[in-house]
């Protein structure tokens, strides 16, 4: 363990694009964009569901299906089957931020206070209005919260990009093991790389806390957190609309 | 006006919400629709504002179907308050009450000031207009509901249970004010509750429905307690209805005799009560309890505030204060919870007048009756 903290403090791994500047702005900018598109994907398909309740069961077969793909074979098909960079790595990526972005948007919108969403109908606010203005701002916890546990698993999982000879924090791993057991660059450097991608899914954890606080309205953020608990484990009650007394 | 034409709402399984309704609401007054659960009293209010669309039959408001209006402009017009309040609860209560006006294009100053002139109507204090729903009451929270309902001064206003899930004293006082502000406002008011003596207390009219979406009475709230239409409505308004049906009664008739006082803290003896018992009063002459010569001779010759025996209800009748006097029910009732069988009737003020005994009420209902102020 000594030498890992040796081999990450080691002045020498700090600079070139080997080094482990380098390496953590890549393996963001993976993240970063397998994210990003997850979320154009998945936030505005959840919240289309969850406004309509219409596609429910697209919510469910999508993440579980989804989360059942492994990411290293799918990886290595879609290299095998087409390109080599960095488009087959962003759609397996992709593929694995969806289903907790998806689900987070979906049960944010479903949850919201069925009396409020009434209300809102009821008042004159054209659908589109009700959900940009009245369920998404109620949603966002939960749709920040899928966002987390997206950036915290592609973070986690971008590591193989290197296996398809590209960088990022994984680099480290795949040449310490390439190394062998009994070099200074062998386990010392696998341990030291996973270190990284460990401390850098914490600071992004960290950050994402930041932008909820930022985002997220006093009145909504001093109940989510003692109700998320319960709306998550409450049946999506029926809709007011059409139903009879 | 609101003008239910021969409408019906059928659900798709068969199930019949409402069955070929035919009812009007005149302009100003509260018109309650009251029911059992499964009655349809719910759905057709929400067919007021085009919330459920009815399968059958049409709805006028002002002689103009409402079909013919887009749903969401007609419910900018129309004043809607629910169960639960509803209330938006990532906004702050003063951008609640502001959400109509915004939607109708005025703009955000404009929008606001007018939300506080609304908290204010509704008697909540300026201070709460940052705080978030979440951190209000049930009661406020019902508040804040009227006020965002009432914020584009709809001539229209549809309340849907919205005092049901608060207890009964906040309940009280909710219905209190509503009524109060609609001697202010004059609105055309439909409001359903399941709750017949809130249909009583409220309604100008009642409308009384049963199970399967049919109108089984519709008339004003005395009439409903004197003249069921049927077996379903007599059951319905419940077993108190001759006793209920005083609350209409003025209690001006009543004679108001002299009631025994005697003075908390100071020395009392057994010759100033009458027939055993007293009204202990405060230094302002407003009852505090009562006192029986059995605990007068206790109390060491002074009269003990913190001993009293607790009185029945109150009966007010018309003082210089002007307030408004009480009713045969409140004087019946005043006498039948005082232990001593004499109800206590005080002014406008709260201090004693006299007392009332349950004969007197009752030989006074007697003359009504033969003056024919009572319908039959």
């Amino acid at each position: 363990m000594n030498s890992a903290f040796a081999w990450l403090f080691d002045p020498e791994h700090w600079s070139g694009p080997s080094g482990f500047p380098a390496r953590i702005l890549e393996h963001l900018t993976y993240t970063g964009i397998a994210v990003l598109i997850a979320a154009a994907i998945a936030v505005p398909l959840g919240a289309v569901i969850g406004h309509t309740g219409k596609g429910t069961f697209l919510v469910a077969g999508l993440s579980n299906g989804l989360r059942a793909l492994p990411e290293l074979g799918l990886l290595t098909l879609l290299v095998l089957l087409t390109w080599v960079g960095l488009l087959p790595l962003v759609i397996s990526l992709v593929i694995l931020a969806i289903p907790p972005i998806l689900a987070g948007t979906y049960s944010g919108v479903r949850n919201v206070d069925r009396a409020a969403v009434d209300a809102a109908h009821g008042m004159g606010m054209r659908g589109p209005t009700v959900l940009a203005r009245v369920e998404l701002p109620n949603a966002l916890p939960l749709i920040i919260g899928g966002l987390r546990a997206a950036t915290l698993q592609v973070i986690a999982t971008a590591t193989i990009a290197a296996y398809v000879s590209l960088g990022g924090l994984g680099r480290f791993v795949i040449d310490g093991n390439n190394a062998g057991a009994g070099s200074p660059d062998g386990y010392p450097q696998m341990a030291a790389g996973a270190i990284a991608v460990a401390v850098l899914a914490l600071l992004m954890e960290g950050l994402l806390e930041l932008v909820e606080r930022l985002v997220v309205s006093p009145g909504v953020r001093n109940q989510s957190r003692a109700r998320r608990a319960v709306r998550l484990r409450r049946r999506p009650t029926t809709d007011l609309v059409e139903n009879p007394t | 006006m609101i003008e239910f034409q021969a409408v019906t709402k059928q659900y798709p399984d068969g199930t019949v919400a409402v069955d070929n309704l035919d009812l009007a609401v005149e302009d100003g007054g509260i018109t309650v629709f009251v029911g059992p659960s499964g009655c349809g009293k719910t759905t057709s209010l929400r067919m007021i504002n085009r919330m459920i669309d009815p399968t059958g039959g049409r709805i006028l408001l002002d002689g103009k179907d409402i079909r013919e209006s887009d749903p969401p402009l007609l419910r900018r017009g129309i004043g809607y308050v629910i169960q639960h309040a509803g209330l938006f609860p990532h906004r702050t209560v003063l951008d609640n009450v502001a959400t109509v006006p915004l939607l109708t294009g005025q703009s955000r100053r404009a929008a606001r000031s007018r939300a506080g002139e609304l908290l204010e109507l509704v008697g909540l204090p300026a201070k709460l207009a940052k705080r978030y729903p979440a951190q209000l009451s049930g009661g406020q929270q019902q508040r804040v509901g009227v006020a965002r309902a009432l914020a584009a001064d709809p001539p229209v206003l549809l309340m849907d249970e919205p005092f049901s899930a608060v207890d009964p004293i906040v309940r009280d006082d909710l219905q209190q004010q509503l009524l109060r502000l609609q001697s202010e406002l004059d609105k055309t008011i439909v409001f359903v509750t399941h709750d017949i003596d809130e249909a009583i207390k409220l309604g100008d009219r009642v409308a009384v429905f049963r199970v399967g979406g049919r109108l089984a009475q519709y008339d004003d709230p005395s009439a409903l307690l004197a003249r069921p239409a049927d077996d379903f409505v007599s059951s319905f308004v419940g077993r108190d209805r001759g006793y209920r049906a005083l609350g209409f009664l003025d209690a001006g008739g009543v004679p108001v005799g002299p009631v025994a006082t005697v003075r908390a803290g100071e020395q009392a003896t057994a010759d100033q009560l009458d027939d055993g018992w007293a009204v202990a009063v405060d230094a302002e002459n407003r009852p505090l309890g009562w006192v029986s010569a059995e605990l007068l001779s206790t109390m060491d010759g002074s009269v003990n505030a913190d001993r009293l025996v607790s009185g029945g209800s109150l009966f007010e009748v018309d003082s210089s204060a002007g307030t408004t006097a009480g009713s045969l029910r409140n004087a019946l009732d005043a006498a039948l919870s005082s232990p001593s069988a004499v109800g206590i009737a005080i002014d406008g003020d709260g201090a004693v007048v006299g007392g009332v005994t349950a004969d007197t009420v009752l030989a006074a209902l007697a003359d009504a009756r033969r003056a024919g102020e009572v319908p039959a």
